[in-house]
This record gives C-alpha cells, sequence and structure tokens, in this order.
C-alpha cells in the first residue's frame, strides 16, 4: 500500500483527495439538480427556480448539472466498486439494524471500510443515477423525440420523478448520518482524515487492516 | 399573449388559489369545424400567419395538397389531406385497403388541424411552470411564452400533438384560438378569412348544435349514415368541435385520436405520485427529526483505540 493512511497525532486517513473531490463534484451537481428537480416537481417550490436564477435558467442547466453528476457517479464506480460488494458480514450487519439505529453500536458486528447501509447507498445511487441520466436524455431536448416515440417521453416522464425519489430518500439518510449521527464522517469527506478511535468503533474491520498494513510496511 | 380582461379559470404550476374564478359571467366560446364542406382553399392557413405575425416558412411537397406534413411552432394551423375511399356502408376506407377489398368511391378529406382547446388539458396538467399555461373561463387554452421554461412537458401531455418547440427561443408556442381578437368581441382569424363557411365560431351550446344539425343532415339527406360530431369527452370536450362524414373513423382524418386523453403516465405522475412523494419526503424529514431527538449522535468510546491489534503483520 502506497498511501500511508496511518497519520499522525492518532488520526487516520479515510478518503484520498481524489475521493474527496469525486464525492463534491457528485455532491453538489447533486444538490443543485435536487434543488431545480424540486422546483420543477410541485408549484409550492417553484420559487427555488426563481431563486436559482429563474425557470428557463434552471431547465437549461439541470440536464448539464445531470451529466456532470451521471459522470461522478461512473467515476465512483470505477474507483470504490470492488469495495462496495456485498460481503458475509454485510448480512450480519442487516440482522443488527434495529441495534444501529438506537445506536447501540456495541451489537452491531464489526464493519469494512463502508458498511453494508453505505454499500445500498452506492448502488442505489448509481442505478438510479443510470435510470435518471436515460430518461433525462429522452426529456432534455423536446425536439429530439419524434411523436411516433412518444412512448419513451411518456415513460421518461413518469421514471425520471420516481428514481429521483429513491434518491431523495437516500440523500437525505445520507446527509444525516454524515452531518448529526457518526460525527466525524463529514470532516473525513471533507479533510480526509478520522481519529483512530472513530475508526475503530463505526468500521473496525478496516481500521484492523490498516494497522496491519502499518505494521507489515515497517 | 397574456389577456387581462379574461377570467382565468386554471394555471399551470401554479400554487394556491386561481385569482378571479368565479368572478365574471363568460361563455365558453368552440369554433365548428364542418369538414364536409371544406375545400382545402388554405385560406384559414394564411389568415393565421397573417394575423399572428408568423413568418412565411417552407413548404414541403409530399405527393399531396398538404402544406407540410405537421403543424410547426410557427405554423399553427394545417389543413390535413387524406385520401380516402367511402364503402357502401359510407364508412371510411384508407385507399390501400379498398383497393384491396374492390370497390367505394374516393374521397379527398380535408381536416383543419389545430389546438383543440381540451376541456381538461393535458399540456396544462404537465406543465410546470406557474402561468406558463393558462384556462380561460371561455375555454380556450393558451401558451404565456413569457413564463415558458422550455422543458416540453406539456408535449407529453397533449394527446393531439399540438405544442411544438421552438429550438430558438427554447419556447412553445401553439394555436391561441386567437385570443387577442376573441377578447375584443371578434371570431379568430381563421373563421373570417374561410370561403365556404365550413368555418364557425361561436357559444359551445350553439356551436354543438349548429354541428349536430349538419350531421344529421349529412345522415339523412345525404347518404352519410356514420356522420357526427367529434367532440371527445376523454379530455372533458374540446372548444374545437368536428363534424365527419365517418365518425367512427377519426383517425382518417390526418391522425384525429378516437379517444383522446392525457396519458395515464402523466396522469400517475401528477396525482398519485406527486401525492406519494410529498408525503413521503415530509414523513423522511419528520422521521429523522424524531429519531434525532430520540437517540441522538453516535458517541465514539474512550476505550475504541485497538493497540492490541498492533503491528502484528499482516493476517492470512
Amino acid at each position: 500500500m502506497s498511501e500511508r493512511y496511518l497519520l499522525p497525532n492518532g488520526r487516520v486517513l479515510r478518503y484520498s483527495f481524489n475521493e474527496r473531490l469525486m464525492h463534491w463534484v457528485a455532491g453538489v451537481s447533486y444538490v443543485y439538480l435536487l434543488l431545480t428537480g424540486l422546483a420543477f416537481w410541485s408549484p409550492w417550490l417553484f420559487w427555488i427556480a426563481v431563486v436559482l436564477g429563474g425557470g428557463t435558467i434552471s431547465r437549461v442547466l439541470h440536464p448539464w448539472a445531470g451529466v456532470i453528476f451521471f459522470f461522478s457517479v461512473l467515476w465512483m464506480y470505477a474507483k470504490w466498486g470492488p469495495q462496495m460488494r456485498g460481503t458475509e458480514r454485510d448480512k450480519e450487519w442487516w440482522h443488527s439494524l434495529p441495534h444501529y439505529i438506537r445506536n447501540e453500536d456495541d451489537e452491531v458486528p464489526s464493519e469494512d471500510r463502508f458498511n453494508a447501509g453505505q454499500k445500498s447507498l452506492f448502488w442505489g445511487f448509481l442505478w438510479c443515477g443510470v435510470v435518471l441520466f436515460l430518461t433525462g436524455l429522452v426529456l432534455w431536448e423536446p425536439h429530439w423525440v419524434s411523436w411516433d416515440l412518444r412512448w419513451l417521453r411518456l415513460i421518461a416522464v413518469i421514471l425520471h420523478p420516481i428514481a429521483a425519489l429513491l434518491t431523495i430518500a437516500l440523500f437525505m439518510i445520507h446527509v444525516y448520518m454524515g452531518t448529526l449521527i457518526e460525527r466525524g464522517a463529514f470532516g473525513s469527506v471533507v479533510r480526509g482524515d478520522v481519529s483512530r478511535k472513530w475508526a475503530a468503533r463505526y468500521h473496525r474491520a478496516w481500521y484492523e487492516q490498516v494497522v496491519r498494513d502499518a505494521g507489515a510496511d515497517e | 399573449m397574456s389577456q387581462a380582461n379574461l377570467e382565468i379559470r386554471r394555471i399551470s404550476g401554479h400554487a394556491g388559489p386561481v385569482p378571479g374564478a368565479g368572478v365574471k359571467r363568460e361563455f365558453e366560446v368552440a369554433k365548428l369545424v364542418d369538414t364536409t364542406t371544406c375545400i382545402g382553399c388554405k385560406a384559414c392557413e394564411v389568415a393565421c400567419l397573417e394575423w399572428n405575425g408568423l413568418n412565411f416558412t417552407d413548404t414541403t411537397f409530399d405527393n399531396s395538397y398538404q402544406t407540410m406534413p405537421e403543424t410547426a411552432w410557427n405554423y399553427w394551423n394545417l389543413i390535413k389531406f387524406d385520401e380516402q375511399h367511402v364503402m357502401a356502408d359510407a364508412s371510411l376506407v384508407s385507399y390501400d385497403d379498398s383497393k384491396a377489398g374492390g370497390g367505394g368511391s374516393l374521397m379527398l378529406l380535408m381536416r383543419k388541424d389545430q389546438c383543440m382547446h381540451c376541456a381538461e388539458p393535458g399540456c396544462l396538467e404537465a406543465c410546470p411552470a406557474d402561468g406558463a399555461i393558462v384556462q380561460y373561463a371561455n375555454g380556450i387554452v393558451d401558451f404565456q411564452q413569457e413564463h415558458c421554461i422550455g422543458c416540453g412537458y406539456c408535449i407529453s401531455g397533449c394527446p393531439f400533438d399540438v405544442p411544438k418547440f421552438s429550438p430558438q427561443s427554447r419556447k412553445v408556442f401553439k394555436c391561441t384560438l386567437c385570443v387577442d381578437r376573441v377578447s375584443e368581441g371578434l371570431e379568430p382569424a381563421c373563421i373570417k378569412a374561410c370561403p365556404t363557411g365550413c368555418l364557425h365560431f361561436g357559444t359551445k351550446p350553439e356551436m354543438q348544435e349548429l354541428a349536430e344539425t349538419r350531421a344529421k343532415q349529412l345522415r339523412d339527406v345525404s347518404g352519410f349514415t356514420n356522420a357526427g360530431v367529434y367532440d371527445p369527452l376523454g379530455v372533458g370536450g374540446t372548444h374545437v368541435i368536428y363534424v365527419l362524414h365517418d365518425v367512427n373513423n377519426p383517425e382518417a382524418y390526418g391522425g384525429l385520436p378516437k379517444d383522446p386523453r392525457i396519458p395515464w403516465t402523466v396522469k400517475l405522475w401528477k396525482y398519485p405520485l406527486k401525492w406519494i412523494g410529498n408525503l413521503a419526503m415530509l414523513g423522511g424529514l419528520v422521521g429523522l427529526g424524531v429519531h434525532y431527538l430520540r437517540f441522538g449522535p453516535k458517541t465514539v468510546k474512550e476505550d475504541d483505540d485497538v493497540k492490541e491489534i498492533k503491528k502484528e503483520g499482516p493476517q492470512p
């Protein structure tokens, strides 16, 4: 392992610079898509589009933000795909979900770099991203789809918001967990590091591996 | 093309009540197109361009009298020409099918195609932009381009392929039923130009009565036993109605849909999905808030560090 994961002062490197950049390209583009999308979703939220420069500008930029988001999700797939595959440990984690929700973390099995919930978030965003991208292409320019291919547009009209709603559910849980519940998680995706205690608490199997690898290097 | 002096019945993408609804006394208007007396002169097409100040555009020749295949963002009124055969039972059969079956006499159908001004407009249902589409109490459905965001969802909502997107301006356009003329007590430009009297304009009940009278005449006197009025209920009736020689086969008239409805995916998205989605999003936010109040943040314990496994070396 070329990169040093164990840092001085009791810190552990959790996300590399590239991973953080990738996360925030996806994050910023997603938030823009979410806000403009919600404006088009409900008349009660149309004011968001007005605040963001007007409905027309929002409609012009929304698909381009979608392209950025889609490619950042593909980037994530290239980088994180192998780490996101399900393991036996994940099944135990799902069984302990009620404990996890109640903050009874002593009852939760040791977790890899990404726990089963994070893996679900990843795959959910990936597959919804694919659906949103494909349906978004159909809806992008109204004159791209002829009247004879109207069924494509009618499928896209219903699938695009369904996929978007699924990502909103994932997004709400993700932001809630990352900012309010697991204190230190937000910092890890900004500065990159976490405390050893944090690593041992939430991703013990990963931390143990990091420590072992560090020992092997020396 | 905002008409401040007309009462508004519905507004697209609008939160809250519709201003002024039910205040003024309004008649519902309708345009009657009698396809049986149209001669295909296209005076209505020219009058539409003239009145609305639209540029003259190239026509497309396709072995037909038709000006172009479809209406366009800058060509809102198009007569559709169809060669059909009238069979012995007064039904219409397409030219190719009648050759196979034999018999029938050739007839050139001419139908003036434009926005139907549905009582339940799919374009307005699908539109997310506040005020981009309005329906006046007189039944006219009008696009307000200054509020249009160019998303093209109206095109998905319309069962008649009427709204047309202009890539240059990124806005959608269609027939206004000459709302600017009608609001001043004038008839639409196409009606004014029609030389045969196949186009009529008046209140909806008047036009329905006239249409039924004409259809009866066609059935009783002219031998068109399937003649009838096209005023499709799937979209709540329309403010453009047709008299057809064969009301059972509207598709023969340049693809007029037999039972037009707002597409079910648009309905599903605008009604159940919108409510399920809104409740789910609100429920999610409330749920997370309650979770935080009940359980609060996770905490890292002081003895969490794993000193004992440090530098044990790689595991198999």
